[in-house]
């Protein structure tokens, strides 16, 4: 990007991109203090979070908390759910959303229009939580897993931009996989998705993300406290302000303060996780999708 | 996002290869499209299935859905449960807490992302600023239950840093999580701390894409910077500015479920009850389908006739519509 230099020349724009950084970087910290704080409370014994009110380094480590809670089944049995139901369902959403997208693409398939114009009406109106809660309720996924994953299975907004990139592909290449004897099929699996790995590697990032922080779900469709996810856990544990050794299945008294740091931390890490390693294709993803779409 | 409509409206426009069906080649083109036609097909029953069945469903509103009749064989009541909504004592309470978070994100949050995406926009260390910008989507990526978790944490009587904090500074004895007059201030504060990064994205965008020459002919017309700022920068990304307003304001009574609910506690009920949580408790926790599934299509069509409706007002202003 060429910038033209002498526009920062001036006494009063040396000062302005001064306070400038000096604001930015304020902001960038106070984007991160609070998971940093809760990162060193988690580490914290419990006599320090209840004396000291702000540290960013404990004086005494200790991993107490996270033993407490790695040794609870309720907990251990959430986080496999969850680390479970958000791959197979990550999967499951990005197949369908790339399927339908693929057909999408093709400018000369009979009946698209129609069915974008019926996705775009499904952005702007939906009959509502109460007809689709009834909806999951007829189909038999009540306390299913499948109701955290099926719903949602097809993001309107991803669809459109996943379709607008496949749209953009040099047609060539498909044309000459067709010549070499691909089907369509074949074509979408040899051709388009491997060209696709940005926008696609975007779009499962933003899935596995939903599904991993969802909580309007479980909450509408689990029932059964035995199928929770860990944000239900999370909730369950930082909203009971007298939680007792029992309700984790210990024997020994759990560090009540540091237990929330730590279950707070275990909810947000995979999540932390995954971010840097995809971030620098979301950016380029969603652009590529929107912008030029 | 909301360039996409245009995008797709106007590639449909386009679409002129498309013949029309008839009985005849109807056959044809089955046969030729195969293989399109069997990879939408999971995509197409999603549809059918968990967005249009609804639709269908939805006109429980007008009748006393008794689950045991099913759908069709529940009684027809016309507009009772609109009614009910409209007269209910509640009404005008939720009606209120919902437009008034919804105006404190739109006057708060909407122009702070906006402000944000210029200061970015000035930074001229590229490292700095790939830094600043990593660190501020980071939060749109935790859940609302962590990010309601951590608040709780900060504000925890007692040995909250941000109770200690505040408290100390006010000279007062707040319990932040429970006073009514402090749950507003959080869910903007929430907002904007998990939100604004993110929404710098799209400004970004259209800010990298403003033509650099009109700077320095700005230059050398000597403007000053904040001449520059006001009508070059800003005149740039105005369509992306109201292509977003619009959208909010589709999304106005739209609060967001699960923030105001893990927010709301018994203590703040009166300022935290919106249209969202009050279709799960009276719908989900009491089985008020019927009545529920009214008021959230009288929510639906509000929210339908804003975004039409902003969107008309931008097109009278003579400027860009999404659709």
């Amino acid at each position: 990007m060429a910038r033209v230099k002498y526009r920062f020349n001036t006494p009063a724009g040396k000062v302005f991109d001064a306070v400038n950084v000096i604001v930015l970087i304020g902001v960038g910290t106070i984007a991160i203090l609070p998971f940093l704080y809760v990162l060193a409370g988690s580490f914290a014994t419990e006599y320090e979070l209840t004396t000291r009110p702000f540290f960013l380094w404990p004086n005494e480590f200790t991993t107490d908390a996270y033993a407490s809670i790695l040794s609870s089944s309720v907990f251990v049995r959430a986080f496999v759910t969850t680390i479970v139901v958000t791959g197979v369902g990550t999967a499951i959403q990005l197949v369908l959303t790339a399927l339908m997208a693929y057909p999408l693409s093709k400018i000369d398939l009979p009946g698209r229009r129609t069915i974008m114009s019926l996705v775009v009406f499904t952005m702007v109106f939906s009959a509502g939580l109460i007809p689709t809660f009834l909806v999951v309720k007829q189909l038999g996924l009540l306390d299913t897993y499948w109701a955290l994953i099926l719903p949602a299975a097809i993001n309107p907004f991803s669809l459109i931009i996943i379709k607008n990139f496949f749209q953009e592909l040099p047609k060539e290449l498909e044309e000459s996989a067709k010549i070499d004897g691909a089907n369509e099929l074949r074509i979408l699996r040899s051709v388009v998705m491997p060209l696709s790995k940005p926008v696609l590697a975007t779009f499962a990032l933003f899935y596995a993300v939903g599904i991993w922080n969802d909580y309007m779900s479980p909450l509408i469709y689990l029932n059964d406290t035995s199928k929770w996810t860990l944000q239900m856990f999370l909730r369950q544990v930082t909203a009971a302000s007298s939680l007792t050794a029992e309700d984790l299945g210990n024997e020994l008294p759990p560090p009540a303060q540091g237990i929330k740091f730590a279950v707070v931390m275990v909810a947000t890490i995979p999540v932390l996780l995954a971010y840097p390693f995809l971030q620098k294709h979301f950016a380029k993803g969603m652009l590529i999708g929107s912008v030029k779409g | 996002m909301a360039t996409l409509i245009e995008a797709e409206a106007a590639s449909g426009g386009a679409d002129i290869t498309q013949r029309p069906l008839n009985r005849r080649n109807v056959r044809e083109t089955i046969v030729r499209y195969r293989w399109l036609l069997l990879l939408m097909l999971p995509g197409i029953t999603y549809f059918v299935l968990f967005r249009f069945w609804p639709m269908y469903g939805a006109q429980i509103a007008w009748r006393d859905y008794i689950p045991f009749l099913g759908i069709e064989g529940s009684e027809w009541v016309g507009w009772k449960h609109f009614e009910d909504f409209f007269t209910n004592p509640d009404f005008p309470r939720l009606l209120g807490n919902t437009l008034i978070l919804a105006a404190l994100s739109l006057f708060i949050a909407f122009p702070l992302t906006i402000v944000m995406a210029l200061l970015l926009n000035e930074l001229r260390l590229n490292i700095l600023k790939r830094t600043v910008q990593t660190l501020v989507y980071v939060p749109h990526f935790l859940s609302w239950t962590v990010v309601v978790s951590l608040t709780g944490l900060l504000f925890a009587i007692g040995n909250g840093p941000l109770w200690t904090g505040v408290n100390d500074l006010l000279g007062t004895d707040i319990n932040f999580l429970t006073d009514p007059a402090w749950f507003r201030p959080l869910i903007v504060l929430q907002d904007v701390w998990k939100n604004t990064g993110w929404g710098t994205i799209i400004f970004l965008a259209a800010l990298a894409s403003v033509d650099q020459e009109q700077y320095e002919a700005a230059i050398i017309d000597g403007a000053g910077r904040w001449q520059r700022v006001w009508h070059i920068t800003l005149p740039s990304i105005r369509s992306t500015i109201i292509v977003l307003l619009i959208l909010q304001t589709g999304q106005i009574l739209n609060t967001g479920f699960e923030q105001i609910y893990l927010m709301s506690n018994p203590l703040n009920r009166t300022v935290a009850d919106v249209f969202d949580t009050y279709v799960y408790f009276v719908g989900i926790q009491q089985g008020s389908y019927s009545y529920a599934t009214a008021v959230g299509l009288a929510k639906a069509i509000v929210g339908v006739i804003l975004i039409f409706g902003t969107n008309w007002i931008a097109k009278r202003f003579n400027q860009q519509g999404i659709f």
